[in-house]
């Protein structure tokens, strides 16, 4: 299976060099980068050619790293029912970056390339209709971003005075607990009672 | 007035001749299976476009899991497709064994087919027959509803709970299973067939039943394509394509089974095919039923490790071992930095995990592909032209939950 995923990764590059900024096959799976402007190119050429035929979208998703300057990654998964192989494609974005949709290719992209401007606010460029999709209706931010706070800026409730559902700012009646359980010499970042005195000694 | 000196319109009122017609379907409406808003615009009875607002059971888990360590993101799952609990935490096992390389041992490896397929038959035997009540049978639900009873409660004799199960661990299964709930697995697995002939002498011929379903909701191969159907949807239309064949894992490889197709793509189609698959299901559990019991597929359900807890009677004795399962179930254990997808093919269609780890005990991001997703994208393609009672028919086969496409 690896052989084979590997020959593919040649192929690829070989064939797309333009696009493929580098691949490798690691636990069994063949990822490739991809340069954010030759994305949709690239994913047409995957789905026509013949010794690929990605010809099924699995998934669009994301995963935010704030602390590189090409802050998203954009993943896309596609699987070809008939080689039966899959592939990984990473496109890095900046914050303010826009992807090309791949809408017209794969018409299944609609839903998740909502789903990705909805969780980490990445525009899709050419998207016939980018609206949120799983958040509330006139939900601001965009919670999957490592920077939104899990417990979120609003909360709703129904009013029995005003006789309807009222958005108020999110209020705790306990502290949202976030226990760090990591071992203190694993890289747990949290203080010890009894600390400070260590740091004054050295 | 009606001299006919205004020509014929007159007859028609403005109102009739411009407006096409709105219609919110659902939230709560029994036949949209869960918190589905469809938002249709009506010619008459004929649906001219369909806009689906989904989201309304988002909770938020992927954001979740990322605050959580994997053991204790576990249970996620089974609030996904709440009909077949175990398939999802399946995919989720999956996952981390594969950035561990962690060997699951021959006799968990086989429970879980068991209940896998456990698993399929609950959601088939919910999906037909509801999808039966929205197109008027009443009984099938009924009849239907006592069976998925029966498995439940091999659910609790598993696990303890009857739906949120949190049973399947990485590198294995929590418990081993009693040598009596296997038995009555196998009574239940001869009997079942029989219970399945009933529901398929109510449905199959049923003349109302046909009529609201042959030539409905029509796929054909190109559509599963451009839709990214799997599953049901995808073999409806005569592609034989099952993860379980494509891409075993577990063990299915060694399982006898067949793989039933469609030939027209229609509701009806899907019907025969869950049905059938329940028949194939039930023979894999009698197939897995013998293999447990065999010689080899004797021994423990966990691959002991740093993953798993150690065994109860170890921990009175040694300390090491009191340690390993103070640390696992607080700080809980460490996954190797990587990405992985992995699938299963659950009732539904592919369900798969994408999960990024970054040698922490938690994960980076995880996100969940659910089938149901993509099917429902398809909705307005397959509902256009037809007429509005046709949806409820179309939604039952899309075999939607909302647990698992909101997530």
């Amino acid at each position: 299976m690896t052989e084979a995923l590997k020959e593919l990764g040649e192929l690829v590059s070989l064939k797309r060099g333009d696009c493929v900024l580098g691949w490798d096959v690691s636990f069994g799976e063949l990822n490739v980068d991809v340069a954010p402007s030759n994305i949709a190119g690239f994913v047409e050429f995957l789905k026509s050619d013949i010794n690929c035929r990605f010809s099924t979208l699995v998934d669009i998703t994301a995963v935010d790293y704030p602390e590189r300057a090409q802050r998203f990654d954009v993943v896309y998964h596609f699987l070809s029912m008939h080689q039966n192989q899959r592939i990984r494609l990473r496109v890095s974005v900046r914050e303010d970056d826009m992807v090309p949709s791949i809408v017209d290719i794969h018409p299944s992209a609609n839903w998740f390339e909502r789903e990705v401007f909805d969780m980490f606010g990445i525009i899709f460029s050419g998207h016939p209709d980018l609206r949120r999709i799983l958040t509330d209706y006139g939900f601001r931010g965009h919670p999957l971003r490592k920077d939104f706070p899990t417990t979120g800026y609003t909360e709703v409730r129904y009013d029995e005075v005003e006789k309807r559902i009222v958005y108020e700012p999110v209020s705790l009646t306990q502290e949202y607990r976030q226990f760090d359980f990591m071992s203190p010499w694993e890289g747990a970042n949290y203080i010890l009672p009894g600390d400070e005195k260590g740091d004054t000694k050295a | 007035m009606m001299d006919g000196s205004k020509g014929f319109e007159d007859a028609k009122t403005g109102e009739q001749q411009i407006r096409k017609f709105n219609l919110n379907f659902g939230p709560q409406h029994p036949a949209a299976h869960g918190v589905l808003r469809l938002v249709l615009e009506l010619d008459g009875e004929i649906v001219e476009r369909c806009d689906p607002h989904i989201g309304l059971l988002h909770r938020g888990t992927e954001k979740l899991m990322e605050s959580r360590t994997y053991l204790q993101n576990l249970p996620y799952f089974d609030r996904l497709d709440y009909v077949a609990p175990m398939n999802q935490e399946h995919a989720w096992c999956l996952a981390i064994e594969k950035l561990t390389g962690v060997e699951v041992p021959r006799r968990a490896s086989l429970i879980r087919v068991l209940y896998s397929e456990i698993g399929r038959v609950l959601n088939h035997l919910l999906n037909v027959t509801t999808q039966a009540m929205d197109v008027g049978a009443l009984t099938p639900p009924l009849w239907g509803f006592a069976e998925r009873e029966k498995l439940m409660d091999f659910y609790e004799r598993a696990c303890g709970a009857r739906l949120h199960s949190n049973y399947f661990r990485p590198g294995g299964v929590h418990q081993d299973l009693p040598e009596a709930l296997i038995n009555d697995i196998e009574t239940w697995a001869q009997e079942f067939p029989e219970k399945l002939d009933d529901i398929d002498g109510l449905l199959t011929e049923n003349r109302i039943f046909k009529q609201r379903n042959v030539d409905i909701g029509v796929v054909d191969e190109q559509t599963v394509y451009d839709f990214g159907f799997s599953g049901v949807m995808a073999r409806s239309v005569g592609l034989a394509w099952d993860l379980r064949r494509a891409q075993p894992y577990e063990c299915y490889d060694e399982f006898d089974f067949q793989i039933p197709v469609g030939k027209n793509g229609d509701c009806y189609d899907r019907y025969l095919m869950r049905m059938e698959e329940m028949r194939q299901s039930t023979s894999i559990i009698l197939q897995a039923i013998e293999k447990l019991r065999a010689p080899e597929g004797q021994g423990d359900v966990l691959a002991r490790g740093k993953l798993t807890p150690p065994k109860r009677g170890e921990m009175k004795t040694s300390m090491e071992a009191l340690i390993h399962h103070f640390k696992l179930y607080t700080e809980g254990f460490h996954v190797p930095a990587g990405e992985v997808y992995a699938a299963v093919e659950a009732p539904k269609g592919e369900f798969g995990v994408y999960l990024v780890a970054d040698g922490t005990n938690k994960p980076y991001r995880s996100k969940i592909r659910a089938p149901g997703y993509l099917h429902l994208q398809a909705s307005d393609f397959l509902m256009k032209g037809h007429q509005l009672a046709d949806c409820a028919a179309i939604i039952g086969t899309m075999d939607v939950v909302f647990g698992e496409i909101d997530r």
